[in-house]
């Protein structure tokens, strides 16, 4: 794993300090809240709803054991007792008190993290496929160029004013698991014909209240040509993008009104003049940043045990567990596990600081001391032997941590809405956990396959609703709680917005809509093999328009 | 004529607060000062005051209805604010309510 180096520490230690000082001088009036409110936000500090919010970054998604026991020890001794894992893979703590957060902020820096690039107009925290590193499907580990990204960029002097907040996804495989296509950047690592390795380049994806999916300018970017290129796109944004309207000044906006071939054009342009300055990648550096993302030594090939099998075939329960929640791993004799953070009836992402030790500890002992928070809102055991699944399970059911439900109907993403969030204005979570209670039968869920239910609070679309299978957004009418449905959505390698199905639905009515919308889905679908996804694809609205209102 | 309440954020802990007759400020919505529409303006310039002091951040007013001498605000936001988290329940909380739940089931 990526250890800070020693320009790393001073850093993030001087900046705890900064804050412990911008913060009592908030709290002894030297600072009024307009001078103070940029500095909290570019400590990850958010004052929410009921209290001030602390976003804590985990740098692409990875953490080790440590870190994980001292986000739990945060949220006990700084919090309420949980978290909350978010779409970009960070944590969230509800409850903090203005005057401690420094000292958590201290503690926290004790395990090399940080809050930094968790808000503002900056380039945020990158995020990267949660099975990196691991997953059997990769071309090549993706975080070495996700932790390249992150030394460019943090407190990088020419970006740290965009026009708006700025984000980065990388994956490392064909079969996106990082939704690149919905994110300022998009970076797909692959090799070219001559076996070298490379980017494909997207830009200009979001969601937000103007979603769009990203466009292709550039088919393969040498890997050592990342930075300047990177450099290239932040340049022809930060100069042309709009200032004078906060909704469009995302590079989304930038790229849709000048068009994808001009901004292209303008990008290659700014890039032909820099791509052979200091920014050219040393190949030697990859090479040393890639070696912290190596693979423990004792992470190799395992023979063929029947022991699985022989447990599989006595525990439905287990069995069931281990056909969804696990993903093949490159490694023989391994897989990458999916702990859901989405008991039936629960809220989506929280955890507690029990669970949190708990995974801590598995991963400690059986899971090479690494851990993932994906952009699901689940957690991750990347690496993870086939023999010691059986045992990981078992403290995972005690623990309330085994529901078996990675990628089905009840793997609910949803933002903290307006049991949380200043910005909402509907509730999220209420309706993930009633949808979550009306398709908790475990058969049944089986039965309805692969499906992404997304619910945001409001259009900022932080629940990623615009590329939920199923997407719902909660709107405010007339002083109540109202509900859109949208169907098609996706953030994958095939993503695609989701078409708004109609006219939305109170409180009361929307689980029934999307059990209606379930429903349809069985009904038409050609065999149990063809998604929702793929149904929805082949059949469009219009029976799924009928069946939530009838006839025309 | 509408009823209204005051309500900021505390600043050390960022909590909920409204303000109350005696000019401070309470956690609790029942302690809040039912203010009418002509009132309205001296009470903003007092919250806006204690803004600049650093006691209290970003103060505005709700509309709220006296309920059985309780005022309650309109506005679901609002009501969701009052009570002081969430409307579902979270943590250590959450975990025993499902257990609990599933028992029951059970």
């Amino acid at each position: 794993m990526y250890r800070y180096d020693e320009f790393d520490h001073e850093f993030v230690t001087a900046r705890v300090a900064q804050f412990r000082d911008q913060v009592g001088r908030r709290v002894s009036g030297e600072l009024t809240e307009d001078q103070f409110k940029p500095l909290r936000l570019m400590n990850g500090v958010y004052l929410q709803l009921h209290a001030y919010m602390l976003r804590v970054a985990v740098p692409y998604g990875t953490l080790n054991s440590e870190q994980m026991r001292m986000l739990a020890h945060v949220a006990r001794k700084y919090d309420r007792g949980y978290g909350h894992f978010t779409t970009r893979q960070n944590i969230q703590y509800n409850w903090p008190k203005l005057s401690e957060i420094p000292d958590a902020l201290a503690e926290l820096a004790s395990v090399e993290m940080h809050a930094i690039q968790t808000s503002g107009n900056c380039i945020r925290n990158v995020t990267a496929d949660h099975f990196a590193g691991a997953a059997e499907d990769e071309v090549a580990d993706p975080r070495p160029y996700a932790e390249i990204l992150r030394q460019w960029s943090s407190l990088h002097p020419e970006f740290v004013f965009l026009p708006r907040k700025f984000k980065v996804a990388v994956t490392g495989a064909e079969r996106d698991r990082a939704a690149i296509q919905v994110h300022d950047i998009g970076l797909h690592l692959k090799k070219d014909a001559e076996g070298r390795l490379g980017f494909a380049v997207y830009i200009g994806g979001g969601q937000g209240r103007t979603p769009m999916v990203a466009k292709k300018i550039r088919d393969f970017l040498p890997e050592e040509d990342l930075l300047s290129y990177s450099e290239a796109i932040l340049r022809v944004y930060n100069l042309n993008g709009r200032r004078d309207n906060k909704y469009k000044a995302r590079i989304k906006i930038l790229v849709h009104e000048t068009g994808a071939d001009e901004i292209a054009r303008q990008v290659e342009e700014e890039w032909e003049r820099i791509r052979h300055g200091a920014l050219k990648l040393p190949q030697g550096e990859v090479e040393r940043i890639r070696e912290y993302f190596a693979a423990p030594d004792t992470l190799t090939a395992l023979p063929p045990s029947p022991v699985l099998a022989i447990e599989r075939a006595r525990d439905p329960e287990f069995d069931a567990w281990v056909e969804r929640n696990t993903h093949p791993h490159r490694i023989p004799g391994h897989v990458s596990v999916t702990i859901s953070l989405k008991p039936i009836g629960g809220t989506p992402g929280d955890a507690t600081a029990d669970q949190m030790d708990v995974v801590a500890d598995l991963a400690k002992r059986l899971a090479f001391d690494e851990i993932r928070v994906s952009h699901e809102q689940n957690l991750i055991l990347p690496h993870v032997a086939k023999r010691d699944l059986k045992a990981i399970y078992d403290e995972l059911v005690v623990a309330g941590l085994a529901t078996a439900n990675a990628g089905l109907v009840t793997d609910i993403i949803a933002c903290p809405g307006l049991d949380y969030c200043a910005l909402a204005n509907a509730r999220s979570i209420p309706v993930a956990q009633r949808i979550s209670q009306r398709f908790g039968d475990m058969a049944r869920q089986r039965d309805i396959g692969d499906l992404k239910i997304k619910i945001s609070g409001c259009i900022n679309a932080c629940g990623h609703h615009h590329v939920g299978h199923i997407g719902i957004l909660g709107v405010e009418k007339k002083g109540e709680e109202f509900y859109q449905i949208s169907l098609g959505g996706s953030g994958d390698e095939h993503s695609s917005i989701g078409e708004i199905i109609g006219r939305g639905f109170s409180t009361e009515e929307i689980v029934d809509a999307i059990e209606t919308v379930v429903d349809t889905y069985i009904a038409k679908r050609e065999s149990h093999d063809e998604t929702f996804l793929a149904a929805y694809r082949r059949l469009g609205q219009a029976p799924f328009k009928e069946a939530l209102y009838g006839q025309a | 004529m509408t009823d209204k309440l005051i309500t900021a954020n505390h600043l050390g802990d960022g909590l909920v607060v409204f303000l109350t007759a005696e000019g401070g400020w309470s956690y609790k919505l029942a302690d809040a000062r039912v203010i009418s529409d002509a009132e309205l303006e001296p009470a903003l310039a007092l919250a806006k005051a204690q803004h600049e002091a650093g006691i209290v951040v970003d103060p505005y007013e709700i509309e709220a209805t006296v309920v059985e001498g309780i005022p309650v605000p309109v506005r679901l936001r609002e009501r969701i604010r009052a009570a002081g988290g969430p409307t579902v329940t979270y943590g250590e909380a959450e975990i025993a309510e499902r257990a609990a739940t599933l028992k029951h089931a059970g």
